[in-house]
């Protein structure tokens, strides 16, 4: 290992113990308990490191203003509505037939109407098609509007070198690099594309095999599965492993994929307070002591959904809580860490790393390549058993074509680049250089001023917007600079909470972060955007020493 | 006086203005709707204000000045 000083005692004894028990053949599992638990790294107890999280609120005249730009917007589409409905105007939007008029209606008139009216005047910063790789720099398609966002026009010129804030490519694996893609061009003229087959039938290769093993090892679990699609994964999954008869506990902000998951599992479901341990615990008290609504039975089973980073608060969740938690009223808890795993934790291991626990105080272990390794798809990794039971059990196993062939070897390497196997420290020096890139930018938009949601060690940056007219304008103007950012509204978002959001990646340098930096400033000047109380001074001494005191 | 800064400025107030009642978002004749509603507004309430306020004030200053106005009496009918 090239730099041990930069990785913690515990973790680089991890390392050496794994490799010592590959040689003599030792059960991984054994080895890996005894060695975390030898050098003190307790499980489950709340850990050391300072869990610094913001969620400033705005001042009140903010919220004001925005219902009054809520309230003209809704206004016109009031107008815009009635001119439509009596002819004065030309309809853009699908509408039924004049033979069918009579007939129940196809398309519901109102409930596009946010859509209709608000979303279309500022559709043209959302699904812009980009021509290159989505890497720290990016070239966009331009395109023009006639008639105010209804139809769009490519006028056959391209935007080179737009900086790019939004894409999730946290450790820079989206390359093109030829020398970095010598193995996953071999394997594509080695298999082709094309799987055509689902796994139970003909589609597992030996590409997958490999490829569960090298994600098990990597992670520190026993077996793993992988899915060719990471939404497919958390929807398809989560009904193989509960039913009827469970209850599931659901973090309040988790994404679309486990809503969906839970819903079509039939089980029951409640919702406890964003990463709120109070309310989680009360959940499970009130679920242990009166158990099925109306049976009084106990619960079959009770499985807590959470996500490592919430991608659209960067908030990480509180893990060594939340595993005390269940280890008492013994819930199961399934942890979907999409956009945190390769991206926190001091070699890239994720959430259950950057807290210093044991992986097997997780019983479900799901994540994504779409984010960190520039791959697609999914895994789900735990005990052998479990694994076992979803290769036979799951909706995507039985069903969803495979991952193919280039794809899974683009994660093989990105993987073995990450665990150090390729003989480069490339994988650590990337994690890392998106460790100081995600502080820097975190620093620097503190003391400037902007209201910034988060963790301050999570590489999702959401910067509050608030009112529906700046969401457009700070767009626009950011492209206009050669910045690509992606801009959050309702319904992603509650009301009045509009962000940009920004995804800090290894592969952006110093200079392109001053860039986007001093663009930020000149736009929260001109747009006024910065509404912090709490922006720190411009002496920063004070506030880095209790910052970097709890960083080695 | 710096003319250049002062327009620069009400420029800038004027964009706030845009962006918070979203008018920046409209089309043109959906804003010259929105801004003649908003200036016939304040006109209005500016020529009530010219119509009705100096009367209201001088009429609470009377009021105020009698208050004060009666108070030596007062006492004086009090000690008596």
């Amino acid at each position: 290992m090239a730099n041990p000083s930069a990785v913690c005692n515990g973790h680089l004894h991890y390392h050496q113990k794994q490799n010592n028990l590959l040689k003599s053949g030792i059960s991984k599992k054994n080895g890996i308990t005894k060695g975390i638990k030898k050098n003190g790294v307790s499980n489950g107890s709340l850990s050391k490191k300072a869990f610094i999280e913001h969620f400033e609120q705005a001042p009140m005249y903010v919220a004001v203003l925005t219902f009054v730009g809520f309230g003209v917007g809704t206004i016109f589409g009031y107008l815009r509505d009635f001119m439509r409905a009596w002819g004065l105007e030309k309809r853009n939007i699908a509408t039924e037939r004049e033979q069918q008029k009579d007939f129940v209606p196809l398309y519901q008139d109102f409930e596009n109407f946010y859509t209709r009216n608000l979303y279309m005047r500022i559709r043209d910063n959302w699904n812009r098609p980009i021509c290159s790789v989505p890497g720290p720099q990016f070239d966009l398609m331009e395109r023009v509007t006639d008639d105010y966002n209804w139809t769009f026009r490519f006028t056959g010129r391209t935007i080179k070198n737009v900086i790019n804030m939004g894409s999730y490519n946290y450790l820079g694996f989206a390359e093109t690099d030829a020398n970095a893609l010598k193995t996953v061009a071999k394997e594509l003229q080695k298999y082709g594309t094309g799987i055509c087959s689902t796994r139970q039938e003909m589609g597992t290769l030996d590409k997958h095999v490999e490829l569960e093993k090298l994600v098990a090892r990597f992670l520190g679990v026993e077996d793993a599965m992988v899915f060719g699609m990471g939404f497919a994964t958390n929807s398809m999954n989560i009904p193989a492993l509960v039913g009827k008869g469970c209850l599931i506990l659901s973090d309040e902000l988790n994404h679309t994929s486990l809503v969906l998951g839970a819903r079509l599992s039939g089980a029951t479901i409640r919702i406890f307070k964003h990463n709120n341990i109070q309310s989680l615990e009360n959940l499970l008290k009130d679920a242990i002591i009166y158990g099925q609504p109306r049976s009084r039975r106990a619960w079959r089973k009770i499985i807590i959904l959470v996500e490592g980073i919430y991608s659209m608060e960067g908030s990480i969740v509180r893990l060594p809580e939340i595993v005390s938690l269940k280890r008492k009223y013994k819930a199961y808890l399934y942890l979907d860490e999409a956009h945190s795993i390769g991206a926190v934790g001091a070699t890239g291991r994720g959430v259950v790393e950057y807290f210093g626990m044991n992986p097997d105080d997780v019983d479900v272990l799901m994540g994504t390549f779409t984010k960190s390794f520039g791959a697609a798809g999914g895994y789900i990794a735990g005990k052998k058993d479990l694994v076992d039971f979803l290769r036979t059990h799951s909706h995507s196993a039985v069903y969803a074509t495979s991952m193919c062939p280039p794809v899974a070897e683009q994660i093989i390497r990105a993987m073995k680049c990450l665990m150090g196997l390729d003989g480069t420290t490339q994988g650590l020096q990337r994690v890392q250089k998106l460790g100081k890139n995600t502080r820097y930018f975190r620093r620097r938009l503190h003391e400037m001023g902007f209201i910034v949601y988060g963790n301050d060690d999570s590489p999702v940056v959401p910067l509050l917007l608030f009112m529906p007219g700046k969401i457009g304008a700070f767009a626009r103007r950011m492209l206009e600079k050669s910045i690509g950012v992606v801009v959050v509204g309702f319904p992603a978002t509650p009301i009045t909470e509009s962000r940009a959001r920004f995804c800090v990646s290894a592969a952006h340098t110093r200079e392109m972060l001053d860039t986007v930096l001093n663009a930020l400033d000149e736009l929260g000047d001109f747009l006024h955007l910065k509404y912090s109380r709490y922006s720190k001074s411009a002496h920063p001494e004070l506030y880095e020493e209790s910052r970097f005191e709890l960083e080695d | 006086v710096d003319i250049k800064s002062m327009t620069s400025y009400l420029y800038w107030l004027y964009c706030q203005y845009e962006l918070i009642t979203c008018s920046y978002l409209m089309e043109p004749w959906e804003k010259v709707l929105f801004y003649t509603v908003n200036v016939a507004t304040l006109v209005t309430l500016a020529y009530a204000a010219y119509l009705f306020v100096p009367a209201r004030i001088s009429g609470a200053f009377c009021f105020v000045l009698h208050l004060l106005g009666n108070q030596p009496e007062n006492t004086v009918s009090i000690m008596k």
